[in-house]
């Protein structure tokens, strides 16, 4: 039962409309980050106050919502946030990816494949790829206004100069339909081949910068990187401690002060859903259906 | 009592959730069409188009109507129920109307080069509206979908001005449909 004292997904009416055209003036530019009057909202900036004004402006009643943290639903972050919509909105909540329709992410794309009809929401700190390279706003514009995106590719050069490789790894910068150069959010460089020609719709908002961008599904996004040096998706070298996998995102988590560590996978719901299947990793413990 | 304060969203935050779902479907996949539903806005107007300017129209969105649709009874509903400022064609952010009354489309805002979403939205009424006729490939569309646009070289030279460009949603009765300026569009 959602909290009668708040309209439907907090936001007011006007508020919404605002940040529904907004997002349909993105979804027609990929790429391009539309300006929006960003509200404040009951969070502080850097906990997803982007995000959670474009989830609140598509959420309907029958949405299920998932919201993921660095691909974990037990976190902080992610467990805030589904209760602010549980509460606001009343929508379901789920933490199983192929049962949500929409999905509010931190910095991961999920490692289950998503489907047509799925709304991706990242949460974005800093939306605009060339800002690190050049602070004033006037220009990073103009620089998008006329394609003139030599300085991102110098500092993927200096990258190279100074360690050999693209040492770029998280916010990769991509360029969108071979227009605009796109921030991807601090989403690991992993996850940017999953940006491209993906079934669902994705959307990014950034609060505290009140920008928003779309990737519509379907659309061609490309990695930059250089053809003597491709880009490279990237991982630690290992399977996961817990199920095995060897092909997912893995956190390095610190087991004690002698050097302790193992490596679990990022995404919860892959990780649970594989244990629960019979998998096993080098560490891990058999998991008895419905108990801890 | 004054037909103008009839035919609004009874339930405003739940309906216009669900038409901008349907109208954000619609833009982001251009061929897909879905059905509006809530408003009852007098005639010229369809469901649709009065569904889509009250879930998008509002006190800062300058709105033009274009030919029969410049009437008292669209104007009256319309100031009622969204607000929006009725202005001439150079300063429209939203424009409605038939396909033909909307001509010449040069005469609308196609947004500029530092900022391109600062381009007019068409919702255009049309006699009939079905997936099939023209071709349209690019964002939003797996391979390929169909389309019954009004024509195809307008939307062609709309395409070559991108990033700059308007976007049309499509309205009959209850339909809707969209084509984003991203969209390549071609002849069968």
């Amino acid at each position: 039962m959602s909290d009668q004292a708040y309209n439907f997904a907090y936001l007011d009416e006007q508020t919404k409309r605002m940040i529904r055209r907004a997002i349909l003036k993105g979804v027609a530019v990929p790429g391009y980050q539309v300006p929006f009057a960003s509200r404040e909202m009951p969070m502080p900036y850097g906990w997803g106050t982007g995000g959670v004004q474009v989830t609140a402006a598509c959420l309907t009643p029958d949405d299920t919502l998932k919201v993921i943290d660095q691909g974990a639903d037990d976190t902080t972050n992610a467990v805030s946030i589904r209760k602010f919509f549980q509460r606001t909105a009343g929508v379901a909540v789920t933490e199983a990816t192929a049962d949500a329709t929409l999905i509010q992410t931190r910095h991961r794309i999920p490692e289950a494949a998503l489907t047509t009809g799925q709304i991706l929401v990242y949460q974005v700190p800093i939306p605009e790829p060339l800002r690190f390279l050049e602070p004033r706003e006037t220009e990073t514009r103009k620089m998008h206004e006329l394609e003139e995106y030599g300085l991102i590719h110098v500092k993927l050069y200096e990258d190279i100069a100074r360690h050999g490789t693209i040492a770029t790894s998280y916010a990769y910068p991509v360029k969108v339909e071979g227009r605009y150069v796109m921030d991807p959010s601090p989403i690991p460089k992993f996850d940017n081949p999953k940006l491209s020609n993906s079934p669902a719709l994705q959307l990014f908002g950034a609060g505290r910068e009140q920008r928003i961008y779309a990737l519509p599904p379907f659309t061609h996004v490309v990695s930059l990187d250089f053809d003597d040096h491709p880009f490279e998706p990237s991982k630690a070298p290992h399977d996961c401690d817990l199920c095995g996998a060897g092909e997912s995102y893995l956190d390095e988590v610190i087991t004690d002060d002698q050097g302790g560590r193992m490596f679990v996978c990022s995404d919860t719901d892959f990780c649970r859903t594989r244990c629960e299947a019979g998998h096993l990793g080098a560490l891990g413990v058999p998991v008895l259906k419905g108990g801890a | 009592m004054n037909d103008a304060l009839l035919g609004g969203f009874v339930d405003a935050a739940v309906q216009s959730s669900h038409a901008f779902r349907a109208a954000l479907t619609v833009l982001s996949q251009p061929g897909e069409i879905r059905e509006l539903h809530g408003a009852v806005p007098p005639a010229p107007l369809s469901v649709a188009a009065g569904v889509l300017l009250l879930t998008l129209c509002d006190g800062t969105t300058p709105l033009h109507l274009a030919g029969a649709y410049d009437c008292a009874s669209v104007r009256d509903w319309i100031t009622f129920h969204c607000g929006a400022p009725l202005v001439s064609v150079e300063a429209a952010v939203f424009a409605l109307g038939d396909w033909v009354a909307l001509q010449p489309l040069g005469q609308f805002a196609i947004g500029l080069p530092d900022y391109p979403d600062r381009a007019v939205t068409l919702i255009v009424e049309m006699p009939a509206l079905e997936a099939k006729g023209a071709v349209l490939r690019g964002p939003g569309i797996a391979d390929a979908a169909y389309l019954s646009l009004p024509e195809v070289a307008a939307f062609q030279a709309n395409r070559a001005l991108f990033p700059l460009g308007f976007d049309c949603f499509f309205t009959c009765g209850a339909k809707v449909a969209a084509l984003p300026r991203s969209t390549h569009v071609e002849a069968v």
